[in-house]
């Protein structure tokens, strides 16, 4: 058998970014957080806020460090294997990834040491300032990444000589079409991630008898965060939905799996695609809904694939399943949101042990449907990098062979297999050992990074007046 | 109707150079340290050595993200043509990398695994450099190029001169790693360094003398920019400053001084560094394109440029800041209470 250097490629990015997504979907809700938690600490002086939050930051420096390290694979993807995509849209493209690192990987790296160790050695107002730089560095980071992948969906304002991409208008492709709907569902989805997976350890701690008051206030505060975020989050989908039928209706007709282009469209809840026969099996749909919901008209035109030759078509059945694992995981937080105000109005939110049981079965699911939304717009995207002007097929490094990519895939996926599941062990070691622990945490630290800043800096604790 | 009259290139061309130097000497001497890390007899050296550098590792590596964006930023055919090349040794760095970057957290966290973890720690920081030595060595010797693409086979990069380039960036790296270590520690732990460091330096001074006299003997290029008139004459002092860095880079490392061999193995590094870059200016893919071939548009340089000018002086005040605050000695009590 012929080894595919392109599918290999391919494959090779889907583990490496597919692993790498997962962190961002934590820290940068964490982050904020964190942020929350310190300002709250600030501002009210409550000793609750400061153990909550400390908590969180053990955690957070485990996930920030994995997150550093996979994410510098990344853009040395770009140059391994996608040299001929570099080349051509290098000049629109590159100067969104280079702001990425000047403004948001300099600023966490200078802040995150503060935010860790820096909490005797710098005034308690600075301490929260490096809190909120460290969650402002994310969001700017998500800022620029999202622009430069939103620009892969909905290209505007360059010029195409050559076979390359020259800018034009910096405005319209820094703040493209589908940017600002890609943003707000990516980071309001990191959001619920987050909070999800505090609900879930904080139902843990509760049930456990362990940090009841922490876990108790932790799960009041993020209920109520999620009271607002998740249906913010469906109607973001919703917006975003109507954006991408827009701009790339190839994308939206295989979610969808339309085949036939046509006004008061049912709406498929659930199908076999048969990309062969162009038709699907099985069908589960509900008359004129399709319409109502993608177009908020019951007489809206929905285009189906056939109107594109089959070379511009996406895969149908994995954009299409995709999109219903997110969609099903977005509607099963949103009852467990519903439950908690039921649960909450009868004073039953920390002691009903089957709703804290089923927090804990949550808690995971957001990056399930970060995974899922995240697969559903870039297969979705296929077969282009860019959409609609540079093939995938043609994006690939012209001298990889496919030993080459299977020799770089095995790599990549021996390591990942070793340091994901150790830093999930790790991480779940600081939830088992609870919140209280905090104070006593660095005696057991060997080495690593120094345990704390007083001991640190000689001297220093004069200098502050804050020993010990 | 182009009003832009700018030319960028140089512009680009001193950021780039600016950055790459930054990362050789910052995560230079902190992958030096790891180097010299498996080489810590006991646990208390271990702890110390890697204190030393744990607070600053990961803004020091965030170099290497910046040099890799700029190099796609303002000569993207560069990038495009030379990182494909290298295929195998930027795998093999990222993934050394990736052991070595989790090890600072994951070595006192999981106590069962420490060893595993400590070896992590060593052996990836001895990779990751002779990783990117031989994308040095590769680099100096060049690429086989068809039109916009590299044309070669990703093993291409094997070569004696690249075997040989990426032992002496182990010697490099580790020489700063001891300059840094004898700044950093006291007593007995800061006598081994300069022991280390003394042993590093005869394998860069050695490789030194290798590389200056095997690269102009493979291109003639390179040897008549060295050897022609009057260029003997005024690139004469390089290699008198060589030389003259050389011997009091073993001068200190043999007395007292604590400053110095640091001081110098960064002047080594910068001397070296600017003698390849006179040996291949101003091709940034070597032989086939010039800086300015190899460029990305004016408005993409310049849109970029502007933001980095601003933020790169605002970045080496945090660095400046974030150093300043962990100056001084490591002390023996810091990691573990």
């Amino acid at each position: 058998m012929e080894l595919d250097p392109l599918l290999l490629s391919r494959l090779q990015f889907v583990w490496v970014i597919g692993w790498h997504i997962l962190l961002p979907a934590f820290t940068v809700g964490l982050a904020s957080y964190i942020a929350v938690l310190e300002g709250m600490h600030f501002f009210t002086g409550q000793e609750i806020y400061f153990r909550i939050s400390g908590f969180w930051i053990r955690i957070f420096s485990v996930a920030f460090g994995m997150g550093v390290v996979s994410g510098i694979v990344m853009p040395f993807h770009f140059g391994t294997n996608w040299s001929r995509y570099s080349d051509a849209t290098a000049n629109v493209l590159s100067p969104l990834f280079a702001y990425e690192g000047l403004t948001a990987f300099f600023l966490e790296a200078a802040f995150l040491g503060v935010l860790l160790f820096g909490r005797n050695l710098v005034p308690r107002w600075a301490h929260f300032v490096a809190a909120l730089m460290v969650a402002f560095g994310t969001l700017l980071s998500s800022f620029w990444i999202l622009s430069a992948n939103s620009w892969m969906q909905t290209p505007v304002g360059y010029e195409l000589i050559n076979g390359r991409f020259y800018p034009k208008d910096w405005f319209a492709i820094v703040f493209n079409p589908s940017f600002p709907y890609r943003l707000g569902h990516t980071v309001v989805g990191f959001y619920v991630t987050t909070a999800f997976v505090v609900v879930g350890v904080a139902a843990w701690l509760v049930r456990r008898g362990r940090s009841v008051a922490e876990g108790s206030r932790m799960l009041s505060m993020t209920f109520w965060l999620l009271t607002f975020l998740v249906p913010l989050q469906i109607l973001l989908g919703d917006e975003h939905g109507l954006n991408t039928l827009e701009h790339q209706p190839t994308k939206l007709a295989a979610i969808e799996a339309h085949w036939d282009t046509g006004r008061r469209v049912p709406l498929v809840l659930f199908a076999i695609p048969d990309e062969l026969n162009e038709a699907n099996r099985y069908t589960v749909e509900v008359p004129l809904l399709g319409s109502v919901i993608l177009t908020h008209d019951p007489n809206g035109e929905i285009r189906g694939l056939k109107e594109w030759p089959r070379d511009q078509r996406p895969p149908v059945a994995i954009p299409f399943f995709a999109f219903r694992i997110m969609v099903g995981i977005g509607l099963l937080m949103l009852a467990m949101v519903a439950a908690s105000w039921w649960l909450r109005w009868k004073g039953g939110l920390f002691d009903t042990a089957w709703y804290l049981q089923a927090c804990q079965w949550v808690a995971p699911l957001g990056f399930v449907a970060v995974l899922a939304g995240w697969t559903t717009t870039e297969v979705g995207r296929q077969p282009w990098t860019v959409y609609g002007l540079l093939r995938t097929a043609d994006s690939v490094s012209p001298s990889l062979t496919g030993s080459d990519v299977l020799i770089s895939l095995v790599g990549y996926m021996i390591a990942y297999l070793v340091i994901f599941p150790a830093g999930l062990t790790i991480m779940a070691r600081f939830v088992r050992k609870g919140v209280e622990v905090a104070e006593s945490e660095p005696e057991e630290i060997e080495s690593g990074r120094p345990g704390g800043p007083v001991r640190a800096l000689p001297g220093s604790a004069q200098r502050h007046g804050k020993a010990g | 109707m182009e009003p832009l009259v700018l030319d960028f290139v140089p512009v680009w061309t001193l950021i780039l150079g600016i950055g790459v130097c930054f990362y050789v000497i910052l995560d230079g001497f902190d992958l030096g340290v790891g180097i010299l890390f498996g080489f810590q007899p006991d646990t208390a050296s271990r702890n110390l050595v890697m204190n030393s550098i744990a607070p600053i590792w990961d803004g020091n590596e965030t170099w290497l993200v910046l040099g890799g964006l700029a190099l796609l930023a303002a000569f993207p055919l560069a990038f495009a043509i030379i990182i494909p090349a290298v295929y195998f040794p930027i795998l093999v760095m990222l993934l050394a990398l990736i052991f070595r970057g989790v090890s600072f957290e994951f070595r006192y966290r999981d106590a069962e695994h420490k060893t595993f973890w400590d070896h992590g720690f060593s052996w990836g920081s001895t990779v990751a450099t002779f990783a990117q030595g031989m994308v040095l060595g590769a680099f100096i010797q060049g690429f086989q190029v068809d039109g916009r693409h590299f044309a070669g086979s990703s093993w291409d990069f094997i070569t004696p001169f690249s075997i040989v380039t990426g032992i002496a960036l182990v010697f490099g790296y580790g020489l700063l790693g001891a300059g840094w270590l004898v700044l950093k520690t006291e007593g007995e732990l800061q006598a081994r360094a300069r022991r280390h460091g003394r042993w590093c330096f005869l394998g860069v001074f050695a490789a030194i003398v290798v590389v200056s006299v095997w690269t102009p003997l493979m291109n003639t290029g390179i040897a008549s920019r060295w050897f022609s008139w009057p260029n003997m004459l005024l690139l004469a002092p390089v290699p008198v400053l060589t030389a003259l860095l050389g011997w009091l880079e073993w001068r200190s490392l043999n007395n007292n001084s604590e400053v110095a061999p640091f001081a110098a193995a960064i002047g080594l590094f910068l001397i070296s560094y600017l003698g390849i870059a006179i040996s291949l200016w101003p091709m940034i893919v070597p032989h086939v394109y010039t800086l300015w071939d190899a460029a990305s548009a004016p408005s993409t340089q310049a849109f970029l440029a502007v933001g980095t000018l601003f933020l790169l002086p605002v970045i080496l005040m945090y660095t400046g800041w974030s150093y300043w605050v962990f100056r001084g000695k490591v002390k023996a009590d810091i990691g573990y209470h």
